[in-house]
């Protein structure tokens, strides 16, 4: 349980850890390191080179740009969960972050790095699917931008190019009556999940939903956006026979992951349940009641 | 490559490989063994230190990462020789312990907790050692001895930044 030998850098800026990444192909850039240095002392990862981005000033932050929230890729997961900003402008991704991990690993573990990683049960990427986030990245010398749902492409497979380093996402921030839900069912709290899900809507003034997106994770082999259902419940009321009937439809063809831990069957199964619940609960807090969230005390 | 690190309050220089873990450099090079060395990949929670203060895995850091910053281990959380904080009198005093594998973790998460959260709520302890796998005691001495620890710790006069 020893990492291989490998050189380590810790570059200055951006720019620089692009450099060096582009000089070797076996390098590897280190954020929070939560999974990677697990990878390493297993040797499934043996990079010949470690990038540590860690303390590029540049890239650690969380502020309000136009109408989104934006935040640097290795901001701490421990710095989101108790932002302000965040907890009154991303209620969904405040209510998710207490389940990544533990409070040791979050102290750690990045933003970016998460998404980085694209592991199919993350979090993270479930919540950046569900609001369309955009993720920046640099790449010999230029900036990019991809949309979070063309980011993820398989189990820890990302269409970040070889040689750039993601920099930063912005979370879309809605107005009006907006509510948030989010579930998830593991063996152990702070475990892998088998199943999450995340919802969040907007009422208009009638009750009728005028927004909504819908998303299940650690089923298929990235974040999966539940569009049909969406598209369905647009305009309705959200009650507990349409929104069954929808999230059910939007899952009836999947391919859903199995291992040891939990069949395909199952999945699917608490996916829709977990989706249903979700939806409720975003429905019900964008109505102004209390929803008790199921677990985390915080 | 060479690194400095504070470590419980003294800095010391090292030369170290980059390959070599936090926890490693810890144990096999400052003698340190109270870091235990559970899995080693992020799971049990047994090598947990405080770095800068916050609880961490040092299994999952390289020590060439912790350049400059400083580190807690269980050897420096007593006030003095020969004495125990606050935490282990009272993980003592509840049996908060068996065999002992969990404990020095264990106590340097509840320090993380109480420097932070002096009043934590039941559920709260729960979740701050939820990361800590313990083999003997089922967990139940263990929030009964934070629990305690924390009841003492606010009754007691103590400026406001101390962490002891
Ligand atoms: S030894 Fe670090 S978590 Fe087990
Ligand atoms: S006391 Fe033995 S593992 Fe916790």
């Amino acid at each position: 349980m020893k990492a291989a030998p490998f050189e380590y850098s810790r570059p200055a800026g951006i720019d620089e850890a692009c450099a060096l990444l582009a000089a070797d192909e076996s390098a590897r850039v280190i954020a929070g390191g939560q999974t990677l240095v697990a990878m390493m002392a297993m040797r499934l990862a043996r990079p010949t080179r470690l990038i540590d981005i860690n303390r590029i000033a540049a890239l650690s932050y969380i502020r309000a740009e136009k109408e989104t929230i934006a935040i640097g890729a290795t901001t701490r997961q421990c710095v989101v969960e108790r932002d302000p900003l965040v907890a009154a402008k991303l209620p969904l991704l405040a209510r998710a972050i207490p389940w990544i991990g533990h409070a040791a690993t979050r102290a750690r573990g990045t933003i970016g790095g998460s998404l980085a990683n694209a592991d199919p049960a993350a979090e993270c990427a479930l919540i950046a699917v569900t609001l369309d986030a955009v993720l920046a990245y640099r790449a010999s010398g230029a900036s990019h931008e991809v949309a979070a749902r063309d980011f993820f492409i398989g189990p820890m497979i990302t269409t970040l190019p070889a040689g750039a380093v993601l920099t930063g996402v912005r979370f879309p921030v809605w107005s009006g009556k907006v509510g948030t839900g989010f579930h998830e069912v593991n063996a152990r709290q702070s475990d892998f999940a088998f199943v999450t899900a995340a919802a969040q809507v907007e009422l208009g003034c009638d009750g009728a939903c005028k927004r909504i997106a819908i998303s299940v994770g650690a089923v298929t082999d990235f974040p999966m956006r539940l569009e049909s259902a969406e598209q369905q419940l647009k305009g309705g009321k959200l009650d507990y026979a349409a929104v069954k009937a929808a999230v059910t439809d939007a899952l009836a063809d999947i391919d859903a992951l199995a291992d040891l831990h939990a069949s395909a069957e199952y999945r699917k199964r608490v996916a829709i349940k977990l989706a249903m619940r979700a939806v409720a609960d975003a429905r019900d807090r964008a109505l102004g009641k209390t929803v008790q969230d199921t677990a985390h005390a915080h | 490559m060479r690194i400095e690190l504070d470590i419980n309050g003294a800095v010391r220089e090292l030369e170290v490989e980059p390959r070599t873990t936090l926890l490693d450099c810890l144990r096999d090079q400052l003698a340190l063994t109270g870091a235990h060395a559970g899995c080693e990949h992020g799971v049990c929670g047994a090598c947990t230190v405080l770095f800068d203060g916050v609880a961490v895995r040092s299994c999952l850091m390289f020590a060439v990462q912790a350049q400059g910053s400083a580190v807690t281990t269980i050897e420096g959380v007593t006030p003095g020789p020969g004495e125990l904080s606050v935490i282990q009198d009272t993980f003592c005093e509840t049996h908060g312990m068996q065999c002992g594998y969990c404990t020095p973790a264990m106590v340097l998460v509840a320090h993380a907790l109480l420097a932070d959260n002096p009043e934590p709520t039941r559920a709260e302890i729960v979740d701050a050692i939820s990361g800590n796998i313990c083999r003997c005691t089922g967990y139940a001495q263990i929030v009964e001895a934070i629990a305690l620890a924390a009841e003492r710790m606010r009754g007691a006069n103590r400026p406001k930044d101390a962490r002891k």
